[in-house]
């Protein structure tokens, strides 16, 4: 079954060469521009129908670093209150250490099929691999993960990880694959959306009605009363949360909110930041088990890799406060023209590139590639519901690149080296900073510059290709302002004149 | 008041027209203008590709630079947002560093008198009718760092909105980004150039003669797509609409 | 002195610390990750306490100002827009309606929470099958039966919600889940608050709860939204109150 085999993110190319060839599919191009635009406008209205969006966003913020500055204490009760409610909690370090959990706890249950709930987290650790290797079969029931599943595909969106899919695509992938996974597809299926829902309704229908086994994430963990939340819109979500015998979480442990009124702000801004609805349509809560109506045994897996060293980062710490909203992807323009795959992880667009390198780290080529995917627009800080200032966490990021530094990783405090491959831009960047901290030479080099003007040629050669292939340069004035200056003025007004 | 250009590195190189344009706009208005030729780059090409020590001693020399003066004014919002935003961040991880105070000291002293060209014009003369002529048809691009980092709002608009004889028509995707993105346009060539493409091809369908923004590095990428797209419309900077007059269109 | 990543640990459950789990020993990867919070967070006071980290509250209680009559019509119109059927009935017009929207449906079957008062489907003819809601009750049973009726322990106007908490009234979460047809009934204007921290305040964390807006829904298809994928495809909401509203009003 083609359930064993995984499509996975490692040895993907840096964000530039996955970037250069994804914009150049102009039906990738188009899907990605359809799906941004009409959720942007969406969005940008269910906002602003309520205003005091500012002070909730404010409020959502807030909470979030409240509890990531007292995580230990969250977490702490948390535990104490999902175990007193008959749930069993457990921590991993890592993703192979949360794999192993859960392999071993859906072993325990002697069952090999599970049906899984949309979650980040579980796609970050890379479960339905892990889980297939040990025979498992977890079976997707979110829409779009079902169609990233089908077409052995990777997600490429937080919300709608088949994003980069059009309906024709997707009637093609349901017609050919379906009977691969249980129910095929109904003869004739057409491409309206209508008609595909239906298809994966009737298709998961057999499979919720028989799992023993759900898996699921959390938007939400309440630290009071241990409560989890999980918020969706296709009812797949209280299927695999309330059907099972079994249920088991993964959850990031900065996923943890202090109280249960803390929902009012966070109920607010999810759904409206994420599917523009002023409510999406289902949210389940629950509290450990509850007698005689959904799992007997209900399982928490806390999981770690790399939070905790994001968290040790003052100023990379923010990027924890994160609700996978996904209005950052959705407005970011260098998203909708690059798409999700070419972010090389199971967190795509602006939030990717800022959580990716902090979670893994920036040793390799793509990771060290992510926080330069930004154009520093700021769109993504603009619309984030909890306020993460993206283009700052992007810079300081860049910083770590090609500066290197102190970070912490699992956990040990380190100084790591500048990446490779930035020697030249160093030199350059020292250069121009000597030439432009010592403006007689700045002024030298315009002259320079201004003197050989007819000379230069429409398009450089070597790096400047990346340039001037596709733009035309500008052209050297005659004379610099500084130079105009000088001639005009004389030299007036020149107070602050320092020594060159 | 006491008012210094801060002409910025890629005005004072590649588009001194736009200088000199804000000069005879300031003039106009009554205020007489210094120009510090201490003043150098700020630094934003370093600090936003992740070289902040790079940045450093641009900070020093901008404090230095314009000590003397009461406002600094500068013909580009992504500059100015530089100034405003990240030195006290260079300051703050400097001191964090066990570096003193001394980068703080000078973002503090720079940050508070620092101005965009259309905010110096709007919230501190009081202007927003600059007695300008220009008899064309333009669209606005709000680039990103005026837009988001400072906040600029409607001021270009308003004063562009009160220049004589100027037709201004609504840009199809305004707020999007243009793509340029400083060494993101060469780092990330193709998506840059992706992004240049389609902000080039809205403002051709405006069917406007010129775009202003108030970034010539935005204008340079802009600029530079429109050309290579055989575009006819040409790319300025708005202090050169607002320093026109009916004798002496620039 | 750093405690050592578990990488090596040949433990099955390294990090489970469940007081009831067979293995449940091995505490280390909970201390490892402890461990590495505590040290990740050197820049916070020791003396801090979580509330001194200041949450300012200024976002609204309630958006607008409304009577509890015009919250109810804010509920109708929210739940209309998502696509829920919207029904009005006073108490004693109750038992018809809910009898003519079974039989509207060709409803063969339905499903009853133990709670649901019994006048509710009294108008219902014997020929519908009533299925009790028992914990016997399997899913695959729950797919062969038509309807579920229940009420609900709070709705919430502005966002055009219902919440289940699994009371008496409302049964199982599971038997408003896979039966294709909900009729949901809230008691007006009582259960109808304007806001959703105005619902909290009213729920019990402790019982699960479903907040349902609308029938279930994707927008997994070029973010374009379908009604109707795996919850139940209609949601009709019975608006039920003292005997002066209108008959029936805001249907869609």
């Amino acid at each position: 079954m083609s359930g064993t085999h995984q499509a996975t993110y490692l040895g993907m190319p840096a964000f530039p060469v996955a970037a250069d060839a994804s914009t150049r599919n102009t039906q990738l191009r188009a899907n990605l521009r359809h799906a941004t635009h009409t959720i942007r406008a969406k969005r940008a209205t269910a906002v602003a129908e309520l205003d005091d969006w500012s002070p909730l966003r404010a409020a959502g913020a807030a909470i979030k670093d409240r509890t990531l500055r007292h995580l230990d204490h969250y977490l702490e009760q948390l535990e104490g209150a999902v175990t007193a409610a008959g749930g069993h909690v457990h921590w991993a370090a890592d993703a192979d250490e949360a794999n192993r959990i859960v392999t071993e706890l859906v072993r325990a249950t002697g069952e090999r099929e599970v049906v899984k709930v949309k979650s980040m987290a579980t796609q970050e650790i890379g479960l339905n691999g892990a889980l297939a290797t040990a025979g498992i079969t977890a079976y997707e029931t979110d829409l779009a993960e079902l169609i990233v599943q089908l077409g052995d595909d990777l997600p490429s969106h937080i919300l709608v990880p088949a994003i980069h899919r059009n309906r024709g695509e997707i009637r093609d992938i349901f017609a050919e694959k379906m009977a691969e996974w249980g129910r095929p597809a109904p003869e004739g299926l057409t491409d309206a959306p209508a008609d595909l829902a239906e298809a994966a309704r009737l298709h998961l229908r057999e499979k919720f009605l028989n799992a023993k086994v759900g898996i699921s994430g959390a938007n939400f963990m309440v630290a009071e009363t241990g409560t989890l939340v999980v918020v969706e819109s296709e009812g797949n979500g209280r299927m695999c949360l309330t059907l099972p015998e079994t249920l088991i979480s993964v959850v990031g442990i900065e996923k943890v909110i202090p109280t249960f009124q803390d929902l009012e702000v966070f109920l607010q801004l999810l759904p409206r930041s994420s599917t523009a609805e002023r409510m999406n349509p289902y949210t389940s809560t629950w509290t450990g088990t509850t007698d005689a109506d959904g799992p007997r045994t209900f399982h928490l897996v806390l999981l770690d890799n790399g939070r905790t060293d994001t968290l040790a980062d003052t100023v990379g710490r923010q990027a924890l406060r994160c609700i996978r909203c996904s209005a950052c992807l959705n407005v970011c323009p260098v998203y909708e023209r690059a798409g999700g795959h070419a972010y090389g992880s199971a967190y795509p667009g602006p939030i990717g590139a800022i959580l990716t390198p902090q979670l893994r780290g920036t040793q390799s080529e793509l990771d060290a590639s992510l926080p330069y995917a930004s154009s520093l627009c700021g769109a993504c800080y603009e619309v984030c519901p909890v306020a993460i200032d993206i283009p700052e966490i992007l810079v300081h990021l860049r910083e770590r690149v090609v500066e290197g530094g102190p970070v912490t990783v699992r956990g040990t405090r380190t100084v790591i080296k500048p990446a490779k491959g930035h020697a030249a831009e160093r030199a350059a960047m020292r250069a121009a900073r000597w030439a432009l901290d010592h403006p007689g030479v700045l002024r030298t080099g315009q002259r320079l510059a201004s003197r050989t003007r007819r000379f230069h040629p429409r398009r450089l050669p070597g790096p400047g290709r990346a340039w001037s292939d596709t733009r035309e340069l500008p052209k050297v004035p005659e004379e610099s302002f500084r130079d105009w200056w000088q001639r005009t003025r004389g030299g007036s007004g020149t107070e602050g004149r320092t020594t060159t | 008041m006491r008012v210094a250009l801060f002409i910025t590195c890629v005005n004072d190189t590649l588009y001194p027209q736009t200088g000199q344009a804000v000069v005879t706009l300031l003039e106009r208005l009554g205020v007489a203008v210094g120009f510090p030729e201490g003043q150098s780059c700020c630094g934003q090409p370093q600090f936003n590709t992740g070289y902040r020590h790079e940045t450093e001693p641009l900070v020093r020399r901008y404090a230095a630079a314009f000590r003397d003066y009461d406002y600094v004014v500068a013909p580009s919002g992504s500059c100015a947002a530089m100034v405003r935003d990240n030195y006290p961040r260079i300051g703050a991880k400097a001191a964090a560093e066990g570096r003193g105070q001394e980068l703080a000291d000078a973002a503090a002293e720079a940050v508070p008198k620092t101005y965009e060209l259309t905010e110096f014009l709007t919230d501190v003369l009081k202007v927003t009718d600059v007695g300008a002529y220009y008899p064309h048809t333009v669209t606005y691009h709000p680039t990103c760092h005026g837009l988001r980092m400072l906040g600029l709002g409607d001021r270009p608009r308003s004063l562009l909105a009160a220049v004589q004889g100027l037709n201004l028509v609504e840009l199809p995707g305004a707020d999007e980004c243009c793509g340029f993105g400083g060494t993101f346009a060469v780092k990330n060539a193709a998506v840059s150039a992706a992004m240049g493409a389609d902000k080039a091809r809205n403002i051709t369908a405006t069917g406007a003669e010129a775009v202003c923004t108030v970034d010539n590095s935005c204008q340079m990428h802009i600029g530079g797509t429109l050309a290579r797209q055989g575009s006819t419309v040409r790319p300025v900077h708005i202090a050169e609409i607002l320093a026109s007059t009916e004798g002496n269109v620039w | 002195m750093t405690p050592q990543d578990p990488g090596s640990r040949s433990a099955q459950h390294p990090g489970t610390r469940s007081t009831q789990g067979p293995d449940a020993q091995d505490p280390g990867s909970r201390a490892l990750v402890m461990a590495r919070i505590r040290r990740a967070l050197a820049d916070v006071p020791r003396a801090e306490t979580p509330d001194a980290v200041p949450v300012e509250r200024t976002y609204h209680r309630v958006h607008g100002d409304r009577a509890p009559a015009e919250t109810v019509d804010l509920l109708a119109e929210n739940l209309a827009d998502y696509r829920a059927i919207v029904h009005r009935a006073d108490t004693p017009s109750l038992p018809a309606l809910i009898a003519r929207l079974l039989a509207d449906r060709g409803a063969t079957s339905v499903a009853v929470p133990p709670g649901l008062p019994d006048s509710w489907l009294s108008a219902v003819p014997d020929a519908v099958r009533r299925v009790p809601d028992t914990a016997e009750l399997t899913p695959h049973d729950l797919d062969a039966v038509s309807s579920v009726v229940t009420a609900c322990a709070v709705a919430i106007a502005e966002t055009g919600t219902v919440v289940l908490d699994a009371a008496p009234d409302q049964g199982r979460r599971r038997i408003t889940l896979v039966p294709d047809h909900h009729i949901c009934v809230i008691q007006v204007p009582d259960q109808v608050v304007d806001s959703v921290p105005q619902a909290l305040e009213r729920l019990a964390p402790a019982r699960p709860l479903t907040w349902i807006s609308g029938p279930s829904a994707t927008s997994d298809i070029e973010l374009d939204r379908v009604e109707g994928v795996h919850g139940p495809r209609t949601l009709e909401v019975i608006l039920a109150g003292p005997p002066t509203g209108p008959e029936t009003a805001g249907q869609s």
